[in-house]
């Protein structure tokens, strides 16, 4: 009976666009993908950055572009992947990225369904502040306990080895090997969350954000669609938690700041809510635009050191100017609709 | 904890409730009427709490005529930022103000960075409130902590006379239950827009400046109070003052007596309350008028 149910307009002909919407994420996948043989280190890691900022950003896409479930407080669940990996991982020797990982993606997903569970009980800007300040709860667990080393946070003494038997496979202390697990965690998040987009689940998740009611009265329990959404998110996040301690190998609680909240959503406001591309460029764009405007050699210490301004005056020109992100731009001269 | 204690930390945890309620009544006001979520108003409070450190140095012992005009300077300054900032923001999606209102953070916090610097600074009561009130025993409580306790409840008061008993106060109430009625009654919404903005700037202004002599001037005090102004909103229900005014109390006393009993998990007691009042009414204690 569901499956009878008219669904959202992203439900019309998804057979036809299938080949358009692969080309472009997979040739930009590809570029990266050889991209260290010319980047010097200090490009590569700033690859890596996007690259951890946009799976970051996809996990709230899944939840605020297509759901249409708006989270001020995303960044607990990055910051608590971060802290899983950190705590757990072995202190004398290199801990399983596999393990690790998995524990991120469940310890992000445990606080997730616990905050979504509470905070699904209210709507739209409610919900915005409830978020808020669950993250901010998490925030001061680490914030003010001994568990995580307090306001100073804490180091990742040893960076994870994968092994098969005793070859080495992958080892993030190197960081060509990091880039290339990063990088492959993106191709994968995206790719999951495109085939999630087209599956029934994701045609329910976007039909609760155009009409929550109708989707009740067809039938759908929207509450466990909405709550499976929030801790898919949630997990997702938590990968990105893990790829950020990989590379910085230091946690602190500011990483569940409401500040960092705050940066991932506004990457997929502009970008462009409702797509997953517009979530990859947003983050690119977010990062790449915080990088030049603190960078002293391009403008100088006066100006670099007063990065929130021109950061903050750039974002008030965007949405001034640019009310559907940067993917509306090129909307804008093309008639095909793509997305995701 | 002996009774003298006891009170000490009532009267914090009131001082406290009061401030944050004046902040709070301001975002519940503007969100209620306009529907803007507005993330920089922790930052009109941080802009209060700058202005009683510059201006307190001119007027002295003048201290309520100071609080009054850094009111309306913050009232003024409100008024242009909604103008150049808001107003052409209405017709679009509520996620382009909660961008606009992020980056105008950035903005205030780096305009702060570069006008005053990056020091914790002081701010000296008035010589009539220097000095303190015995409570018995050992125990004094400064004299200017309930001076800022009294002038949040005037203002209180004040804010409440105004909504339920006065013309302006009826305009905000049609225009928080109906916009396009109010609009079509032909009351000028956009004007009402911009007053409401400037009085929540200024009511978060002179919480800030209310609080400077009381504790320290820092950067970065806005985003704690913002946060802890959602919770208020959140727990009393948005759009609601009297809600407000309940959830800030609450707020308050939690946060105070938490302080006393769980020093380490002092900073979890509030959010704890906010899930539990979730559980029982999700929309709010009050969720129905002013």
């Amino acid at each position: 009976m569901h499956s009878s149910v008219p669904l959202a307009a992203g439900a019309v002909a998804p057979r036809a666009r299938w080949r358009g919407d692969w080309l472009a994420p997979a040739a930009v996948a590809v570029v990266l993908a050889f991209a260290p043989l010319v980047l010097e280190t200090y490009y590569q890691e700033l690859v890596m950055k996007i690259v951890i900022y946009a799976i970051f950003a996809l996990s709230l896409e899944l939840l605020a572009g297509t759901t249409g479930l708006v989270s001020l407080g995303h960044a607990a669940f990055f910051g608590i992947g971060a802290y899983a990996t950190a705590l757990a991982a072995p202190q004398y020797e290199a801990g399983s990225p596999l393990l690790l990982l998995g524990l991120s993606m469940l310890a992000a997903a445990a606080y997730a369904l616990l905050v979504g569970a509470l905070s699904l009980r209210t709507r739209e800007v409610y919900f915005i502040m409830v978020t808020l300040a669950f993250a901010q709860m998490a925030y001061f667990v680490f914030h003010d306990t001994p568990i995580g080393g307090g306001s100073d946070g804490m180091y990742l003494m040893m960076r994870p080895v994968l092994k098969a038997g005793d070859t080495v496979l992958a080892d993030f202390e190197r960081p060509l090997h990091l880039y290339f697990a990063a990088l492959g965690l993106l191709v994968l998040c995206y790719a999951f969350l495109a085939l999630v987009l087209r599956s029934r689940f994701g045609h329910a998740l976007a039909g609760i954000r155009i009409n929550e009611q109708r989707m009740r009265a067809a039938g759908f329990q929207t509450y466990r669609y909405k709550l499976a959404a929030f801790v898919l998110a949630g997990a997702l996040a938590g990968i990105a938690g893990f790829l950020y301690v990989s590379k910085n190998g230091v946690v602190n609680p500011e990483l569940l700041s409401w500040h960092e909240s705050g940066a991932v959503l506004m990457m997929i406001i502009l970008g462009g809510l409702g797509s997953l591309r517009g979530a990859v460029i947003g983050a690119a764009a977010f990062v790449l635009l915080k990088e030049f405007y603190s960078s002293e050699a391009l403008l100088g210490p006066a100006i670099a050191g007063r990065w929130q301004l021109t950061l903050g005056l750039t974002m008030i020109a965007f949405v001034a100017l640019l009310p559907k992100g940067l993917v509306g731009i090129g909307r804008r001269f093309s008639f095909k609709r793509s997305r995701p | 904890m002996d009774f003298p204690t006891f009170l000490v930390q009532c009267l914090n945890a009131i001082q406290y409730g009061l401030l944050l309620f004046l902040v709070a009544s301001g975002l519940t006001l503007i969100f209620g009427i306009m529907g803007v979520i507005n993330l920089a108003h922790g930052s009109f409070y941080m802009i209060g709490a700058y202005l009683a450190y510059l201006l307190a140095p001119m007027f002295g012992d003048h201290f309520i005529t100071m609080l009054v005009a850094g009111m309306l300077m913050a009232a003024v300054f409100g008024f242009v930022l909604e103008w150049v900032f808001f107003s052409f923001l209405y017709g679009r999606d509520h996620l382009q103000q909660v961008l606009m209102t992020y980056a105008l953070i950035l903005v205030f916090e780096e305009l702060r960075s570069i006008l005053v610097g990056n020091e914790v600074h002081g701010v000296q009561a008035p010589g009539w409130l220097a000095g303190g009130i015995s409570l018995g025993g050992m125990m004094t409580y400064p004299a200017y902590n309930l001076f800022a306790s009294a002038a949040c409840l005037v203002v209180a008061f004040a804010l409440y006379w105004v909504v339920n008993r006065t013309r302006l106060g009826m305009m905000v109430r049609a225009g928080a239950s109906n916009r396009d009625m109010t609009r079509g009654l032909g009351i000028n919404i956009r004007l009402l827009y911009r007053a409401v903005f400037a009085g929540g700037v200024a009511l978060a202004a002179l919480a800030g400046m209310i609080a400077a002599p009381a504790a320290s001037v820092y950067p970065g005090m806005g985003g704690g109070v913002l946060i802890m102004c959602f919770v208020v909103v959140v727990i009393g229900g948005i759009g609601s003052i009297s809600g407000a005014l309940l959830a800030a109390l609450l707020v308050g006393f939690v946060d105070t007596f938490g302080k006393v009993f769980f020093a380490q998990l002092s900073g979890i007691g509030v959010y704890v309350l906010m899930a539990v009042i979730l559980v029982w009414r999700p929309q709010g204690l009050r969720n129905k008028g002013f």
